[in-house]
């Protein structure tokens, strides 16, 4: 399997239909396969964290299987445009 | 956000000292044992399991020996806030256990989290919960007083 953080953006983009979406390949700070990624979605509003994270972690469910750690944030675009602000 | 942050990475190179000398481990933190019948990996057992305690994790490793990162951030959060009564369980110790949790609570990682009974999430969530101050509401919906909340109340009076 691919596991490119590449993948993971175009995956995440296409079926969270994120407006934005950042993929780390952390691999190299870690023993094994590690990626960080943040992801912009009108999908999570109103929707709290834990859901959040489950539509992430549904999305790459396969992939998840062969990484070893997986860091995650979930942005509403609001809540992008804010943080960008800061 | 960065504040935060830094206490945990602070608490991080503390604890790190710490362990060296060993025993610093607080009087409530039961390193749970998945024993105890053998094998706990069905979903009644592991229902039971996240039940019996107000605050459970699980872990690779142990509070005082975390194996993981993730896991420490975990362990460390907690003792931020002064949370020394939890259920800690050992997933490196019980194959059963590792897979049984994810499959229960329908994570794929661990750490995981569960606050009476229920799943909270893992790592990411937990340090989240931390920084908005999420975290300090749970717990005193647990009758938990964050330690947080002390400290908070010292500076504000100096």
């Amino acid at each position: 399997m691919e596991l490119s953080a590449d993948y993971l953006r175009e995956k995440l983009q296409r079926d969270l239909e994120a407006e934005h979406v950042e993929v780390e390949d952390t691999t190299p700070n870690r023993c094994a396969s590690s990626f960080r990624v943040l992801v912009v979605s009108a999908k999570f509003e109103g929707k709290p964290l834990l859901q959040r994270h489950r539509l992430v972690n549904t999305c790459l469910a396969e992939e998840l299987q062969h990484i070893h750690a997986f860091e995650q944030k979930t942005l509403t675009p609001e809540q992008w445009t804010r943080e960008q602000q800061k | 956000m960065s504040g935060s942050l830094g206490r945990v990475a602070v608490a991080l190179l503390r604890w790190g000292r710490g362990a060296g000398s060993g025993g610093l481990q607080g009087p409530g933190v039961r390193t749970a044992g998945s024993g105890g019948g053998g094998g706990g990996g069905s979903a009644e057992q592991l229902d039971a399991l996240v039940k019996k305690d107000k605050v459970v994790v699980f872990l690779k490793g142990t509070p005082e020996k975390p194996q993981c990162g993730f896991s420490n951030a975990v362990v460390q959060i907690l003792r931020l806030h002064g949370v020394r009564d939890y259920a800690a369980y050992n997933v490196l110790d019980d194959p059963q256990l590792r897979q049984g949790i994810k499959d229960y609570s329908n994570w794929p990682t661990i750490p995981q989290v569960f606050l009476n009974g229920e799943f909270v999430g893992g790592c990411d969530i937990l340090l989240q919960m931390h920084q908005n101050g999420d975290l300090v509401e749970e717990l005193r919906k647990l009758g938990i007083r964050s330690a947080l909340l002390d400290e908070k109340k010292d500076q504000d009076s100096k």
